[in-house]
């Protein structure tokens, strides 16, 4: 069998029993890439060089028994925008051409350098992660694994599609507005949101830090809570990580789930969903069902108001956060440097934001602006906290909340690049989850009629990602579809 | 603040000097259109009373600010924190000229 059948977990195991090496793992993990990454453009940048050689030092101290590593020799793709000392770090943005950050982020630290991890490329994205179907990214498109005319979803496409496709078993996405759930969902992976403040921002380039959280995606759910365990945590460099003990989730999972209540809110089943999403989601519930689980109704009145909150606080913090690229201190600065700072710095910007990061900081800066402020930005903090509430009062009746990840399957390429607005209403089941700050799984749990994978969503508590792991390991379990590998084809339809 | 929202191809322009980010022309007539309508289903929030509801800017209850010791411990060597700027001397981020002549 191919590595590429393999679960990150299965993996490990093969390389701690010697049954293979880490050089032999990596090398054929580039072997896949360099077999797939013509049709798939899962990766911005590949580290071969860079991975070998660690690979080899890991094989020495593996054979000295000198290393403990809970994932080593494991190969992982990362976000472009997650931090890896003196490795490119682009945010899929031609403003951050070339730039190598000076430092590690803490999720890198832990994976890679306490636990062994490998990274073998930086994984494509919407620009600064703003979009839905990684056709922002500056360095083209990302071709989803299921049909290479759709996309893989956004704004983690790259870390989705690599997956998805077996070029690396595991992956780091961030999710901000369903930014890992959305990808994971329309590739057929399981991808976890975890609460916001469970997993350290530190080295995690900003989009909207009130929302904003890195999380791993995998091919099974065991994987993502293996990563999760490692990567969660109190971190003293990221002041709202909140300092809690981390569950093993890896070991809560066989649990039974008979007795557990699971939500339905009837609003996130209502008019723009694709019909085929709605009814296998709605046989999947009936298989928890089947192992025991308890369904209650719910109402969620402020979902129909969560796609404007969304935006308006997205992009309010993303014009913020964005002020700092100016290519003065890092980053590329226009060639042209004729004028005054001011004129410098606006045609730098002009050039080398693409124009969906445009787009959002003139809207960002105009709802901050004076007169605005009030009308717009406050007004959507204030719906924040009714769309909270609204969560608040569904966990006093269930134990996690059951929907689809997304109201559609994958669409096609450029299909939605003129109409920004129904592009923002995709993220209409994703990002009350951000706006809450809650955990959010994505598992595969079907197929449409056109063969592409269908997500299902399931949110918890604060803090209470062992249960929603739970639920989706044992409809994973019951569902059995997770080992398959998409063709790589065009579908045609 | 019922009425419909507008932006004319003025306020793009304004915006854009705030943003400190150039457009084109033809982006701006475009954005002039793309962002009234967005700005226009924003709107949407309108709908609810919200003078009794408190805004939320951070998701988890009960966090507080964090302060540590004042204790020099180690940071970037000079020569790390320049290495990713294409233009500097003797050290320093060498900048655009900022006071007009």
């Amino acid at each position: 069998m191919e590595i590429y059948n393999y679960m990150g977990y299965e993996l490990i195991e093969k390389i701690r029993s010697k049954e293979i090496t880490i050089q032999e793992v990596i090398q054929q993990t580039y072997e896949r890439i360099e077999e797939t990454e013509e049709l798939l453009h899962s990766f911005v940048y590949l580290s071969k060089e860079r991975a070998l050689k660690r690979a080899k030092n890991l094989d020495a101290q593996l054979k000295n028994g000198k290393t403990t590593g809970k994932v080593l020799g494991l190969p992982i793709g990362v976000k472009d925008l997650i931090c890896i000392k003196d490795s490119p770090t682009t945010c899929g943005s031609k403003i951050l051409e070339e730039y190598r950050p000076p430092y590690n982020a803490t999720v890198i630290d832990y994976l890679i350098e306490r636990e062994g991890a490998i990274s073998v490329g930086r994984t494509n994205m919407d620009e600064f992660a703003m979009g839905s179907s990684t056709e922002n990214s500056s360095y083209g498109p990302t071709y989803n694994p299921w049909d290479l005319e759709r996309v893989p979803g956004g704004s983690s496409g790259g870390s989705s599609s690599c997956v998805a496709s077996g070029q690396t078993p595991i992956s780091l996405g961030s999710d901000t507005g369903g930014s890992i759930r959305c990808p994971a969902a329309y590739c057929g992976i399981v991808g976890i949101k975890p609460t916001y403040g469970r997993v350290s921002r530190y080295g995690l380039v900003s989009y909207a830090n009130s929302l904003d959280q890195i999380g791993p995606l995998g091919r099974c759910v065991y994987d993502v809570a293996l990563i999760l365990e490692i990567i969660a945590g109190y971190d003293p460099l990221d002041s709202t990580t909140v300092d809690i003990g981390v569950d093993e989730y890896t070991k809560e999972l066989n649990r039974s789930i008979e007795k557990k209540t699971l939500g339905i809110p009837k609003e996130f089943f209502g008019e723009g969903l694709q019909k085929d999403v709605k009814e296998k989601v709605k046989k999947s519930i009936n298989k928890l069902e089947g192992l025991g689980a308890n369904v209650v109704d719910l109402s969620f009145p402020h979902l129909e108001y969560t796609i404007p909150t969304y935006y308006l606080i997205a992009m309010s913090e993303a014009s913020s956060n964005l002020e700092r690229y100016d290519g003065l201190r890092y980053g590329k600065m226009s060639d042209d440097l004729k004028g005054d700072v001011y004129e410098v710095f606006s045609r730098t910007r002009g050039e080398r934001f693409g124009s969906e990061v445009r787009r959002r900081i003139i809207l960002g800066t105009y709802t901050l602006s004076a007169g605005y402020y009030d009308m717009f930005y406050i007004k959507a903090l204030k719906v924040r906290t009714l769309i909270k509430k609204d969560f608040q009062n569904a966990f006093e009746q269930c134990d996690a909340i059951v929907c689809p990840t997304m109201p559609t399957t994958a669409f096609k390429i450029g299909e939605l690049v003129d109409d920004p607005l129904q592009m923002y209403l995709m993220d209409v089941l994703t990002c009350p989850v951000n706006l809450a700050g809650l955990p959010g799984l994505s598992i595969p749990c079907d197929y449409d009629n056109k063969g592409l994978p269908i997500g299902f969503q399931i949110i918890g508590n604060y803090f209470d990602e062992k249960t929603i792991l739970n639920i989706g390991y044992q409809l994973e379990q019951e569902l059995n579809i997770y080992r398959k590998i998409p063709p790589l084809t065009i579908r045609g339809n | 603040m019922s009425k419909k929202e507008e932006l004319s191809k003025e306020t793009i322009e304004h915006i854009s000097k705030l943003a400190l980010l150039d457009l084109t022309e033809e982006e701006k007539e475009k954005l002039s259109k793309q962002l009234g309508d967005i700005l226009n289903y924003f709107k949407k929030l309108d709908d609810l009373d919200t003078t009794n509801v408190k805004p939320t800017t951070h998701p988890i209850d009960g966090l507080k600010n964090v302060f540590r010791e004042d204790i020099p411990g180690e940071s970037l060597s000079n020569e790390e924190a320049t290495k990713n700027a294409q233009h500097k001397k003797d050290g320093y981020f060498k900048a655009p000229r900022i006071l007009k002549e």
